[in-house]
């Protein structure tokens, strides 16, 4: 067996020039926040390291994941990072299919013992033995657990994999699963997002490749560089919010004037994600520089926080949908109805007593 | 028990009855300390600002009119919010700290006597001097039972609620590796997320207010058809008995 390529050396083979090549890791240094230092150490690495395989795999999902990571900016990111990995197991968009597909899997797993990345799509579901998601005439959740036994680390890509997304949102029937409540011997990164931006998994994946290690992981375990901040933190609509000016309804003068979107529901002042920094498709745009709230699509459960344009979420007790001041309003109003009635039984008692010890002194007189 | 004078609260300058002309002779027992009631009072205008600012932050005001740069309107709010929420935060640690070196009725708030029995009682009785089945009230010192109950509820452990969210919310501002991040960080994950750590906050204001009303009614009411005084005993620190009667 000729020992493994490098990336460098696949690069090259795909018809990538030097230049590029060095552009592609400047680039990829200062989107990891690196600094310029750091460029060398990622070519250098990318030159002389034999690349680590990649097993992707898809569970209950949109493939929303894998159509934004090939649309990542920097083209060498899909030609080279996409193809190095796909040549392993990708079963959306590898050539081979059916057993000849199950069997690149085993082939990987067990010549890479040990030494893969797994990154999973979508989620496994657990109800019916999980008989909701079948790969290969198999449960998906089989699958999965096989896959991860011998993973180096695991990636759990979007919302999906990472929260349970939209086929865990209330009432979840086929009781969808994020893959770190079921792997729970393995090193996981969730990347969510539905779907995550390209440039932050293309980020992550080049940093583990380059540097051998884990990305520094929050406390839920997502890329401190990419989910550290709100959205509302970078967003550039900020000053409008700070200053008070919000869009009221989506066609009014707010709205043209391009003010804070918080009162239409914007969720960026509660979603980590990177979106006001990094932005969609080649930095053209994201969500609010188009108009539109963000909707908190990496934040787990979003589907079930009741509508994109209101900015108090529904609390849903009981099958009845309120929200915070609904709620605390009743409640308020029901104490202080209580009171008014306590307090009128309270005069009338005391009038009572009153007449009565009039009446009493009265016969002791 | 609460409702007979300890040796603590009866300093020898305070515990000289004071005559007061009329019929019946009135006693008079100094209960809280200037501490506390400067505690009280500012902790409660710190509420008051409070729950007025968060409910803006929640429900902004109409927009402002002009450039941005022109406006800060939303930026004070918020500002006076932390400001706000800080004195109350600093004030319930000072409380905290009192309730170790201040007198008697300064450990009440923190401290219920579930394991005496009598205390309990206590509680039941008074249960049924609100439902209207007891005729009599019976005199207290500091707190009735019922109200160290509800104001332990709402107060101690209310706060600590508020004041724990509240940080934790703030820590998203202050970024991360701040000491706010550092010591309420782990709320937001506990939780689930960010949305859900703002409608607990949320929830929790109205239940702060919600105390309020009952707080206040029920002071006034005991002011006029208790025994005791109350409302003044929270300004002069000194409870005066209606009547010198046992019990």
């Amino acid at each position: 067996m000729k020992p493994t390529e490098t990336f460098y050396e696949v690069m090259r083979r795909q018809g990538v020039t030097r230049r590029s090549f060095l552009k592609f890791c400047s680039l990829t240094a200062t989107a990891l926040g690196l600094g310029p230092s750091y460029m060398s150490e990622i070519a250098h690495a990318m030159e002389t390291k034999p690349r680590t395989p990649v097993i992707w795999l898809h569970g209950l999902e949109c493939t929303c994941c894998s159509e934004s990571f090939i649309r990542s900016a920097h083209p060498l990111v899909k030609d080279v990072v996409l193809s190095m990995i796909s040549l392993d197991y990708d079963d959306t968009l590898m050539a081979s299919a059916g057993h000849q597909a199950e069997a690149a899997l085993q082939d990987t797993i067990e010549r890479y013992k040990g030494n893969y990345i797994l990154a999973v799509e979508g989620n496994p579901p657990l109800n019916e033995d999980g008989m909701f998601c079948i790969i290969g005439g198999k449960p998906f959740v089989d699958q999965l657990r096989h896959a991860a036994e011998n993973a180096k680390a695991v990636i759990s890509w979007g919302s999906c994999a990472s929260h349970g997304c939209v086929q865990a949102a209330r009432p979840n029937p086929t009781q969808a699963t994020p893959v770190h409540k079921v792997i729970t011997d393995k090193p996981i990164i969730k990347v969510p997002g539905c779907p995550p931006i390209a440039e932050v998994m293309t980020g992550v994946i080049t940093y583990m490749l380059t540097f051998d290690r884990l990305p520094e992981l929050d406390r839920t375990g997502r890329p401190k560089m990419f989910y550290s901040q709100r959205i509302h933190d970078k967003c550039y609509r900020r000053p409008h919010f700070d200053a008070g000016q919000f869009v009221e309804s989506f066609d009014d003068e707010g709205a043209r004037r391009g003010y804070c979107l918080y009162k239409v529901g914007c969720k960026g002042p509660t979603t980590y994600n990177a979106c006001s920094t990094v932005r969609w498709n080649e930095g053209t745009s994201f969500p609010i520089q188009a108009g539109h709230g963000c909707i908190g699509c990496s934040e787990d459960g979003f589907w079930d926080k009741g509508s994109w344009y209101a900015r108090l979420q529904n609390i849903q007790q009981f099958g009845i949908e309120a929200n915070a001041d609904k709620i605390g309003a009743t409640v308020a109003a029901g104490v202080g109805g209580a009171v008014a009635v306590h307090a009128a039984i309270s005069a009338l008692k005391r009038a009572q007593i009153k007449r009565q010890s009039v009446a009493e002194n009265e016969e002791n007189v | 028990m609460t409702d007979i004078v300890d040796a603590e609260s009866l300093s020898p300058k305070r515990a000289q009855a004071h005559a007061l002309p009329g019929a019946t002779h009135q006693t008079s027992v100094y209960v809280y300390e200037a501490p506390v009631r400067l505690w009280h009072w500012i902790n409660a205008a710190a509420i008051l600002v409070l729950a007025l600012t968060g409910f803006f932050i929640g429900r902004p005001l109409p927009t402002m009119p002009g450039e941005a740069s022109a406006n800060f309107l939303m930026g004070y709010i918020r500002f006076t919010h932390f400001t706000a929420g800080y004195i109350l935060a600093i004030g319930f640690l000072f409380r905290f700290y009192w309730s170790f070196v201040g007198n008697f009725h300064a450990k009440q708030l923190f401290r219920l006597p579930l394991n005496d029995p009598e205390w309990r009682k206590e509680v039941l009785f008074e249960l049924r001097w609100y439902l209207f089945l007891e005729k009599r009230p019976k005199k207290y010192v500091g707190h009735n039972p019922l109200a160290q109950v509800a104001m332990f509820i709402f107060m101690t452990l209310g706060l600590t609620f508020m004041i724990v969210t509240g940080f934790a919310l703030y820590a998203e501002g202050s970024q991360r590796g701040s000491w706010q991040d550092m010591l309420f960080g782990w709320v937001i994950p506990l939780v689930g997320q960010s949305y859900d750590v703002h409608t607990l906050h949320r929830l929790g204001m109205w239940f702060i207010l919600t105390f309020i009303i009952i707080h206040i009614y029920v002071a006034i009411r005991e002011d006029i058809m208790s025994r005791q005084s109350i409302v003044s005993t929270m300004i002069s620190g000194d409870r005066t008995f209606k009547d010198d009667d046992p019990d």
